[in-house]
């Protein structure tokens, strides 16, 4: 019985008939977004004037009855404090500060004015493409770009109306300058605050032009993160930190095994821990609710519990890495088909094979999952830090009985975020209102860093088997690349976007049949095996498997063929300018082909992803036991228009960081259906000793911003074991990198 | 009952003596500066100063603390004006932020001891934290640049 074969058996559908006009408005798949996306800024119709919603927001906050509210998504009151409400999560990736910079482009506040509120549910905060309020799929900037802009034009074109009319001049006369109309001619100014009563009733105007890109002041700019401050003091306030009057705290014990089946319990012991209230069993599990986190951990430790494991018992990594390898072997639902691979093949002078195997990967954001739920007869209100409001809510309503807008969320700054918490059946909320149905009082529901380990929703594991065929002269004619991993959207409602009629999910092929490569004949086929692990996205998805595989082949082929790794990626990439240009830049900087200390290599690998393209070159050394050193990433991302050039830089080290994480350290293994990994001694991360001096150079571009979060994760891992071949003549061909497979002797890979 | 002095204030608790500090500081006492990130020492995220000492406070029971000073971020300065924090503004550290308060407070323990570090005092002292977004470039900026700053604010 697999996991995905029927997973209302194990969680609740995704979305309900009740939300089934939510679901009708997910028209646009992942897989169209990242094709449509450059046009983004085009013809799209923003559902953003909401005078229910503003009436609603102002009528709730007594402090906000006189401030200007001209849309959902900023507020300026009489102290000429300006609030920008964020409907997507902060997470690390700086949209609480380029959202801001995106409307006050048009605003023309005073930046040191701006405040940032999150967004309540609500349809007004959808997503422009996605029809869903979310944040995922590095989407937030381009999916915003031309709204919060227009948000920003539409609140300045009324204030500039309302001190024209008081005034009585034109309003073409007026210009504004920090926060303030001015009327040059007479030389009056009035400061926005001044103007909250006069424009509030105003209409909103119905053409709102926006600058022209040779005039912004802000986007473009390195400016500082407004979230930084509250960072460096312990005010941030995380989903953990949030504090309810008389709040319990539960933890859950969830089988050892995924969809294991509770048999019977013996809470005994646990009840005389002082402090916990009550012990029950929940869909997910037994929850033990106390007065403190540290009762209920003690009361869950002294639980004694037997389960039903079921089929999924039987899973092993071994057995899997041994299927999957057989797998691939054989013909797959073709993803990709240009040209005649196989003729390519036999004709070809010569041939070379490869298989690639990547572990399945858990997300291990630095604060664990963490809900807390204030249940009531009528009402339903949730703290959390999630990327899934429209869903989570949802999912709630249907475990709360409560219709959705019964249901409030309360968005948190997240303690990291990685996909993990944008999870299509909700796991973490809907585990907490079943929690608090039995709490009956507000509960936080914390995961410690072992139950978030072993939970599941990983990273798939995947196989990728390539043959190619190169020419007498050494170039490749035919390519053909069959994958072997689990669908992370089957089964949810998303897989009526992401997977075709063959049943091909775009996301498991994502990076490798949409190659930039241009190999004449080539071939990309799938397997979707089903087997009982919940499976999910994480960081740039499909493309951590696809860039590792198919850059690091890329590399076998051009040495198979006695190319130059750029010089061949150069060759092949002639007619895509705006790669070439990045690959270019990253030679240049990185100084390929200039000498290098003994037995240090350079590795190089590009990758496009999320509309963006990235190279990277990395340097490394092996030492003698084996330890990779990573010495230094050079990498140059095109990523269109920069909003803010030191928050794309972070983010490119950030995933740098995260990427050679899974390339040196982390796996999720199974045996006898158990997560093997606990905590992060057996799930190490990578650490300030091992961290690299990283170099980020931006491509300048004109064209509509794309993806940031996620494009720099994929090229990292495969630059890294290019680099050590490049070093020792040592082929990585599994993920992590093992010290084992690099000393002097060992046969690995080559 | 258990009594301590937590950023300079006596406070006295009645959690049993063996429970970790981390949650007395947290649920107890309310300062929710201090994270949990994994329980057994291994993240560096609930870093606390204890009599001028870094220590893991998920792993360090009440009692070791009694009528000892106790110092969390939020006691870090008055005014946040630690050279660190100031620098950690300047570079811009954090991303999600959620480790970076036992950041701080490792590299304030390390700047005490070595006014001026180097990228290999840095390492050591520092390798205890985890960050999973990865600023651990920034981070190593932001140290070098508080020394910067503590030694130009010293009178000569």
């Amino acid at each position: 019985m697999s996991y995905l074969d029927d997973p209302s058996k194990s969680s609740p559908p995704l979305l309900t008939a009740d939300s089934s006009s939510q679901a009708k408005t997910l028209r646009v798949p992942r897989r169209d977004f990242l094709k449509t996306s450059a046009t983004i800024g085009g013809g799209l119709c923003f559902a953003a004037y909401v005078p229910e919603l503003a009436a609603r927001s102002l009528k709730n906050s007594p402090a906000n009855d006189v401030s200007f509210a001209p849309n959902a998504f900023v507020r300026i009151a009489p102290d000429d404090s300006v609030t920008i409400i964020a409907n997507h999560s902060e997470m690390g990736q700086g949209i609480y500060t380029s959202l801001p910079m995106l409307l006050n482009e048009e605003l023309e506040a005073e930046w040191s004015k701006i405040n940032v509120e999150a967004a309540p549910v609500d349809a007004a905060y959808n997503h422009t493409v996605f029809g869903l309020q979310m944040t995922g799929g590095s989407t937030t900037t381009p999916s915003e770009w031309e709204r919060f802009r227009k948000m920003g034009a539409m609140a300045r074109l009324m204030l500039v109306d309302a001190a024209a009319q008081k005034w009585s001049v034109p309003a073409s006369q007026c210009h504004v300058e920090k926060g303030a109309v001015i009327h040059s001619a007479s030389g009056r100014k009035a400061n926005y605050g001044s103007l909250v009563a006069a424009a509030s009733l105003l209409k909103p105007p119905a053409d709102i032009p926006l600058k022209d890109p040779k005039q912004f002041t802000l986007i473009g700019k390195p400016t500082r993160r407004l979230d930084t401050p509250s960072k460096i003091n312990g005010t941030a306030q995380f989903g953990l930190d949030v504090r309810v009057t008389g709040m319990l705290f539960a933890l859950v014990a969830r089988p050892p095994v995924f969809g294991g089946k509770l048999g019977n319990f013996d809470a005994s012991e646990a009840l005389k821990i002082k402090g916990v209230r009550a012990i029950e069993q929940v869909p997910s599990g037994v929850a033990v609710i106390a007065d403190r986190f540290w009762s209920a951990k003690l009361g869950r430790d002294k639980l004694k519990i037997s389960w039903d494991e079921g089929d999924n018992a039987k899973l092993s990594t071994p057995q899997m890495l041994a299927d999957f390898s057989r797998q691939s072997a054989l013909p797959g639902t073709v993803a990709r088909k240009t040209g005649d691979a196989a003729a390519a093949l036999a004709a070809a002078a010569k041939t070379i094979t490869a298989e690639y195997d990547v572990p399945y990967l858990a997300h291990a954001m630095m604060e664990p999952l963490n809900c807390v739920v204030d249940l009531r007869a009528d009402s339903c209100e949730i703290w959390t830090g999630t990327q899934f409001e429209t869903i989570d809510r949802a999912n709630a309503a249907q475990v709360a009985g409560l219709p959705p807008e019964k249901v409030q969320i309360h968005t948190t700054l997240l303690g990291g975020g990685f996909g993990r918490r944008a999870n299509p059946v909700s796991d973490f909320v809907v585990e907490a209102v079943h929690v608090a149905k039995i709490a009956k009082a507000p509960v936080k529901v914390v995961w410690t860093r072992e139950d978030d380990l072993a939970g599941g929703w990983y990273r798939p594991m995947w196989h990728d088997r390539f043959v190619a065929g190169l020419d007498a002269a050494g170039n490749p004619t035919a390519w053909t690349h069959t994958i072997v991993g689990q669908s992370i959207t089957q089964g949810t409602a998303f897989a009526a976007y992401t997977i075709n009629k063959e049943g091909v999910d775009s996301t498991s092929v994502e990076g490798a049949a949409d190659i930039l490569y241009g190999i004449p004949n080539l071939q990309v086929d799938l397997h979707t095996p089903k087997i009982g692990v919940p499976v999910q996205w994480w960081r740039s998805v499909g493309h951590s498997h696809t860039g590792f595989s198919v850059e690091s082949f890329f590399d076998e082929v051009a040495h198979a063929g006695g190319k130059d790794p750029y010089e061949l990626r150069r060759q092949l990439l002639a007619n895509q300018t705006r790669m070439s240009a990045v690959l270019n830049l990253v030679a240049e900087k990185a100084g390929w082909g200039k000498p290098l200390p003994t037995g240090h290599g350079r590795g190089i690998a590009t990758h496009f992803s999320f509309d963006s393209y990235v190279a990277q070159v990395v340097e490394a050394s092996v030492e003698k036991d084996g330890t990779v050193r990573v010495h230094r990433v050079v990498c140059a991302v095109d990523c269109g228009r920069v909003v803010n050039p030191d928050i794309v830089k972070a983010q490119m080290e950030g995933g740098i960081i995260f990427g050679l994480t899974a390339a040196l350290k982390t796996e999720i293994t199974l045996e006898n259906g158990r997560v093997q990994q606990r905590n992060f001694h057996d799930y190490q991360m990578l650490r300030m000793f091992e961290s690299p001096e990283i170099e980020v150079h931006i491509v300048p571009s004109e064209v509509s911003p794309t993806g940031v979060g996620e494009p720099s994760v994929p090229p990292v891992a495969p630059a890294l074991t290019n680099a050590i071949f490049a070093a020792t003549g040592k082929r990585v061909r599994r993920l992590p990198i093992r010290a084992a497979d690099l000393v002097a002797g060992s046969g690995a890979g080559s | 009952m258990t009594s301590f002095f937590l950023n300079g204030k006596p406070v006295t608790v009645d959690d049993d003596p063996s429970t970790p500090l981390l949650w007395v500081i947290r649920d107890s006492l309310g300062l929710t500066g201090t994270k949990f990130g994994c329980g057994m020492a291994l993240c560096g995220a609930c870093t606390v100063h204890l009599e001028g000492a870094a220590i893991r406070s998920c792993v360090a029971p009440l009692s070791r603390v009694s009528d000892k000073h106790v110092t969390t971020i939020e006691g870090l300065s008055p005014d946040f004006s630690h050279p660190l924090q100031r620098a950690w503004i300047e570079v811009d550290v954090p991303q999600c932020g959620y480790c970076q308060s036992g950041q701080i407070m490792s590299a304030a323990v390390l700047l005490k001891e070595i006014p001026k570090p180097t990228d290999k005092d840095i390492d050591e002292a520092m390798s205890g934290n985890i960050c999973r977004c990865g600023t651990y470039s920034r981070i190593r900026r932001a140290i070098h640049r508080a020394s910067e700053l503590a030694i130009e604010k010293r009178p000569s």
